[in-house]
């Protein structure tokens, strides 16, 4: 009776700072050790919360009471519960890990461990280590398909994917890219991956059924020298009518047609922008500008940048809590 | 059962899927050769420099080209050797040659490379990553020697373009008695013309008493003059120039092979990925990456990633793809680094540090050039008579 009364009180409690709060954006800041929480609706930064060292990489967990963070500098993955925004459990990850990517059944995290060479998978519930699969040097991206079929990760230094079996936790193709390959994201279909590669200054997109290359997409921006065009992270819209790539130290964001790959457009945001993450309605895209130490909000209808938000040092994750 | 045959299955499949790979297995063996002579006595002897400097740079290459050709079927060698002089290097390098190693990375004087290149012949290709001097750069070009070690005028133009942003354009030379001591003052003398910066006292260093009992006394005396902006030191051995800082008549900042220093590399080095290849580096070598190491790494990676690409290991075919568009190393200095076709330069910017932190790197914003800021670095094409592509 009475836990059954602090369980209510909770709840309500929860209902009532839920409306303020709608739709929430967690950025982790790389060289503060903190999070920044940033409310969508009003674009105001409400709260930082601090976690361990060189926090990068950042997900939630499929039912979104959850958010996994790379500890870098602390060689451990970070729970953090979004109730409460505590952390409240620390998983085994392999050392220095940077991203990391949570298989559709909620359990498998495959984590790059970029100083190691290899991935490690984790079962988040027993924690227990199922697998460390060899993998590039400098392993960073790692993205898995929603169908749940294929984990990728990129090597940078290996300039590869790696395209690991997410039943046997075996690689089964290696696939040469451009130079420091940084990302990885799949479509909703699981039809197509995007790949960016950094250095390359490069997109690569592949046909996920034969794992061959269909198409490279190359970025010119007027007044950048072409060597400061560095793609990183990418965000595609669920209606298959965009996708975003974040060039790095040209302070630029790519538009890209989703089914023709032409560059339609380049949106100056801050500097050296890497990560980005779009909202639940897919109205505003949010990108993290490491050097500017600000996170830019860009709105997808009019493919304008219309905010930008300061934030911690170095800004290098972002997600966005469809729940909250 | 049924467990049993979905993992002989998924073996089965990772064979198959391997198999058109290793199925054309290749050797790539690189020499390295280093003769670094004896700097002689210094008076400044804290902080030695490691002897292995620039052969744990290349160990961290190869391991690097390794992971990756462990994918493709690609074997990487690495033979090494660190020898005593001019003429042990000579028959080192001989030695491997005739054993058929084509592709070289030398840690030598400019002299040593010249003759080493007067005894490699055609499809022999020859990473220079450790001679700084211009003119191998600018008159004594080889058609198979490439620099993966920035030249006295890059690491001079990067100071120079800093001193001009910062407008500190007044300044105090001091140059140390050796041939690279003048080698770098007259590469700072031309970046001083190019950058619009005055040399208002110009004065090589003659004393030879124990700095660490009179450093105070002698250098305010030694460095007295009207006005200047900055003092720069030309001391590569780091003979004096350390106990230059502090010591200055005027209360000016110092700058040069001392103080604050433009470099190939340096363990402060941290953005665009750096912390990582710091961090490999550390793991094998137990000390700090420096410039000489990192000259190696590169030479070694360039071969790394031209093999990735061409899967062959013909040092002609390797020379060619490194002047292509194709090729770009990624080299943790937040630009693809390329080579310069007319005389064979590691295009790069430059860090300039002091011994706590990354104080700027160049090239910097407003130095313009038609094809790449990094260009504004060093001799330029308009500037060099080596046309080692036609």
């Amino acid at each position: 009776m009475k836990s059954l009364f602090k369980h209510a009180a909770l709840a309500a409690m929860i209902g009532l700072s839920g409306p303020a709060m709608a739709g929430l954006a967690y950025v982790s800041n790389e060289k503060d050790n903190t999070l920044s929480v940033i409310d969508t609706e009003t674009h105001q930064v409400i709260d930082t919360i601090e976690v361990g060292a060189r926090p990068r990489g950042i997900l939630l967990s499929k039912d979104f009471t959850k958010l996994y963070i790379c500890a870098s500098d602390d060689d451990t993955v970070q729970v953090l519960d979004l109730a409460t925004r505590k952390i409240i459990d620390t998983l085994p990850s392999g050392e220095d890990p940077e991203q990391f990517a949570l298989h559709p059944n909620n359990r498998h995290l495959y984590i790059a461990n970029e100083d190691d060479a290899i991935v490690t998978v984790v079962d988040v519930q027993t924690k227990d280590v199922l697998a460390q699969i060899d993998v590039g040097i400098e392993p960073e991206g790692m993205a898995v398909s929603p169908d749940g079929k294929w984990a990728v990760n990129t090597s940078e230094t290996t300039s590869m994917l790696h395209w690991i079996n997410t039943e046997t936790f075996e690689i089964e193709k290696n696939v040469v890219v451009g130079q420091r390959p940084r990302h990885v994201e799949f479509t909703k279909d699981s039809k197509i991956a995007w790949a960016s590669a950094e250095i390359g200054g490069t997109v690569h997109i592949f046909d996920v059924d034969t794992i061959e290359e269909i198409k490279q997409i190359d970025f010119k921006i007027r007044g950048v020298p072409q060597d400061r065009v560095q793609p990183v992270g990418i965000q595609l819209t669920s209606d298959g009518k965009y996708a975003f790539v974040a060039l790095g130290p040209s302070n630029h964001v790519a538009v890209v047609d989703a089914q023709t790959y032409e560059v339609l457009d380049y949106l100056l945001v801050g500097s050296r922008v890497w990560q980005l993450a779009l909202d639940k309605d897919e109205k505003f895209l949010y990108t993290t500008n490491g050097v500017s130490g600000d996170v830019s909000v860009i709105d997808v209808d009019q493919l304008k940048v219309i905010k930008s938000i300061k934030v911690g040092r170095y800004p290098w994750g972002v997600v966005i809590d469809p729940t909250s | 059962m049924s467990l049993l045959s979905r993992t002989a299955a998924a073996t089965l499949l990772t064979m198959l899927s391997a198999a058109p790979l290793y199925a054309e297995a290749l050797d790539v063996r690189i020499g390295y050769l280093q003769w670094v002579p004896d700097k002689g006595p210094v008076l400044s002897n804290i902080i030695p420099e490691p002897e292995d400097a620039g052969l744990r740079g290349a160990e961290l290459g190869l391991a690097d080209n390794q992971t990756t050709g462990r994918f493709l079927g690609q074997n990487y060698e690495l033979e090494t050797e660190l020898t005593g002089s001019h003429e042990e290097i000579l028959a080192a390098f001989e030695a491997m040659h005739d054993k058929g190693t084509r592709l070289f990375v030398i840690n030598a004087p400019a002299q040593t490379v010249q003759a080493i290149m007067g005894r490699a012949g055609n499809n022999t290709l020859v990473f220079n990553a450790g001679a700084k001097d211009d003119a191998l750069r600018t008159a004594e070009c080889h058609v198979n020697l490439l620099h993966t070690v920035p030249s006295y005028a890059m690491l001079t133009d990067s100071l120079g373009q800093w001193l001009n942003m910062r407008r500190w354009t007044d300044l105090f030379l001091i140059t140390g008695p050796t041939e690279e001591d003048k080698a770098w003052a007259d590469a700072f003398r031309r970046s001083a013309k190019r950058f619009g910066l005055k040399i208002v006292q110009d004065k090589p260093w003659t004393f030879d008493a124990d700095l660490r009992r009179t450093a105070a006394k002698e250098l305010p005396a030694f460095t007295q003059a009207r006005a200047y902006d900055a003092v720069v030191v030309a001391d590569v051995r780091g003979d004096f120039g350390e106990y230059v800082p502090f010591n200055t008549w005027l209360p000016r900042p110092v700058v040069g092979t001392q103080g604050m220093v433009p470099v190939t590399w340096h363990r402060v080095v941290e953005a665009w990925g750096a912390a990582q290849l710091q961090n490999r580096f550390r793991a094998l070598a137990e000390r700090d990456m420096n410039g000489d190491d990192y000259a190696a790494w590169a030479a070694v990676r360039s071969i790394g990633t031209a093999v990735t690409d061409l899967k062959v290991a013909d040092a002609n075919e390797i020379r060619d793809f490194l002047f292509t568009d194709k090729f770009q190393l990624a080299a943790f200095k937040g630009r693809s680094l390329s080579f310069r076709d007319w005389n064979g330069q590691l295009r790069q910017p430059i860090p300039l540090v002091h011994p706590r932190s990354l104080v700027a790197q160049a090239p910097f914003e407003g130095f313009l050039h038609p094809n790449t800021e990094m260009d504004t670095l060093g001799f330029d094409k308009p500037e060099s008579q080596c046309r080692i592509n036609g």
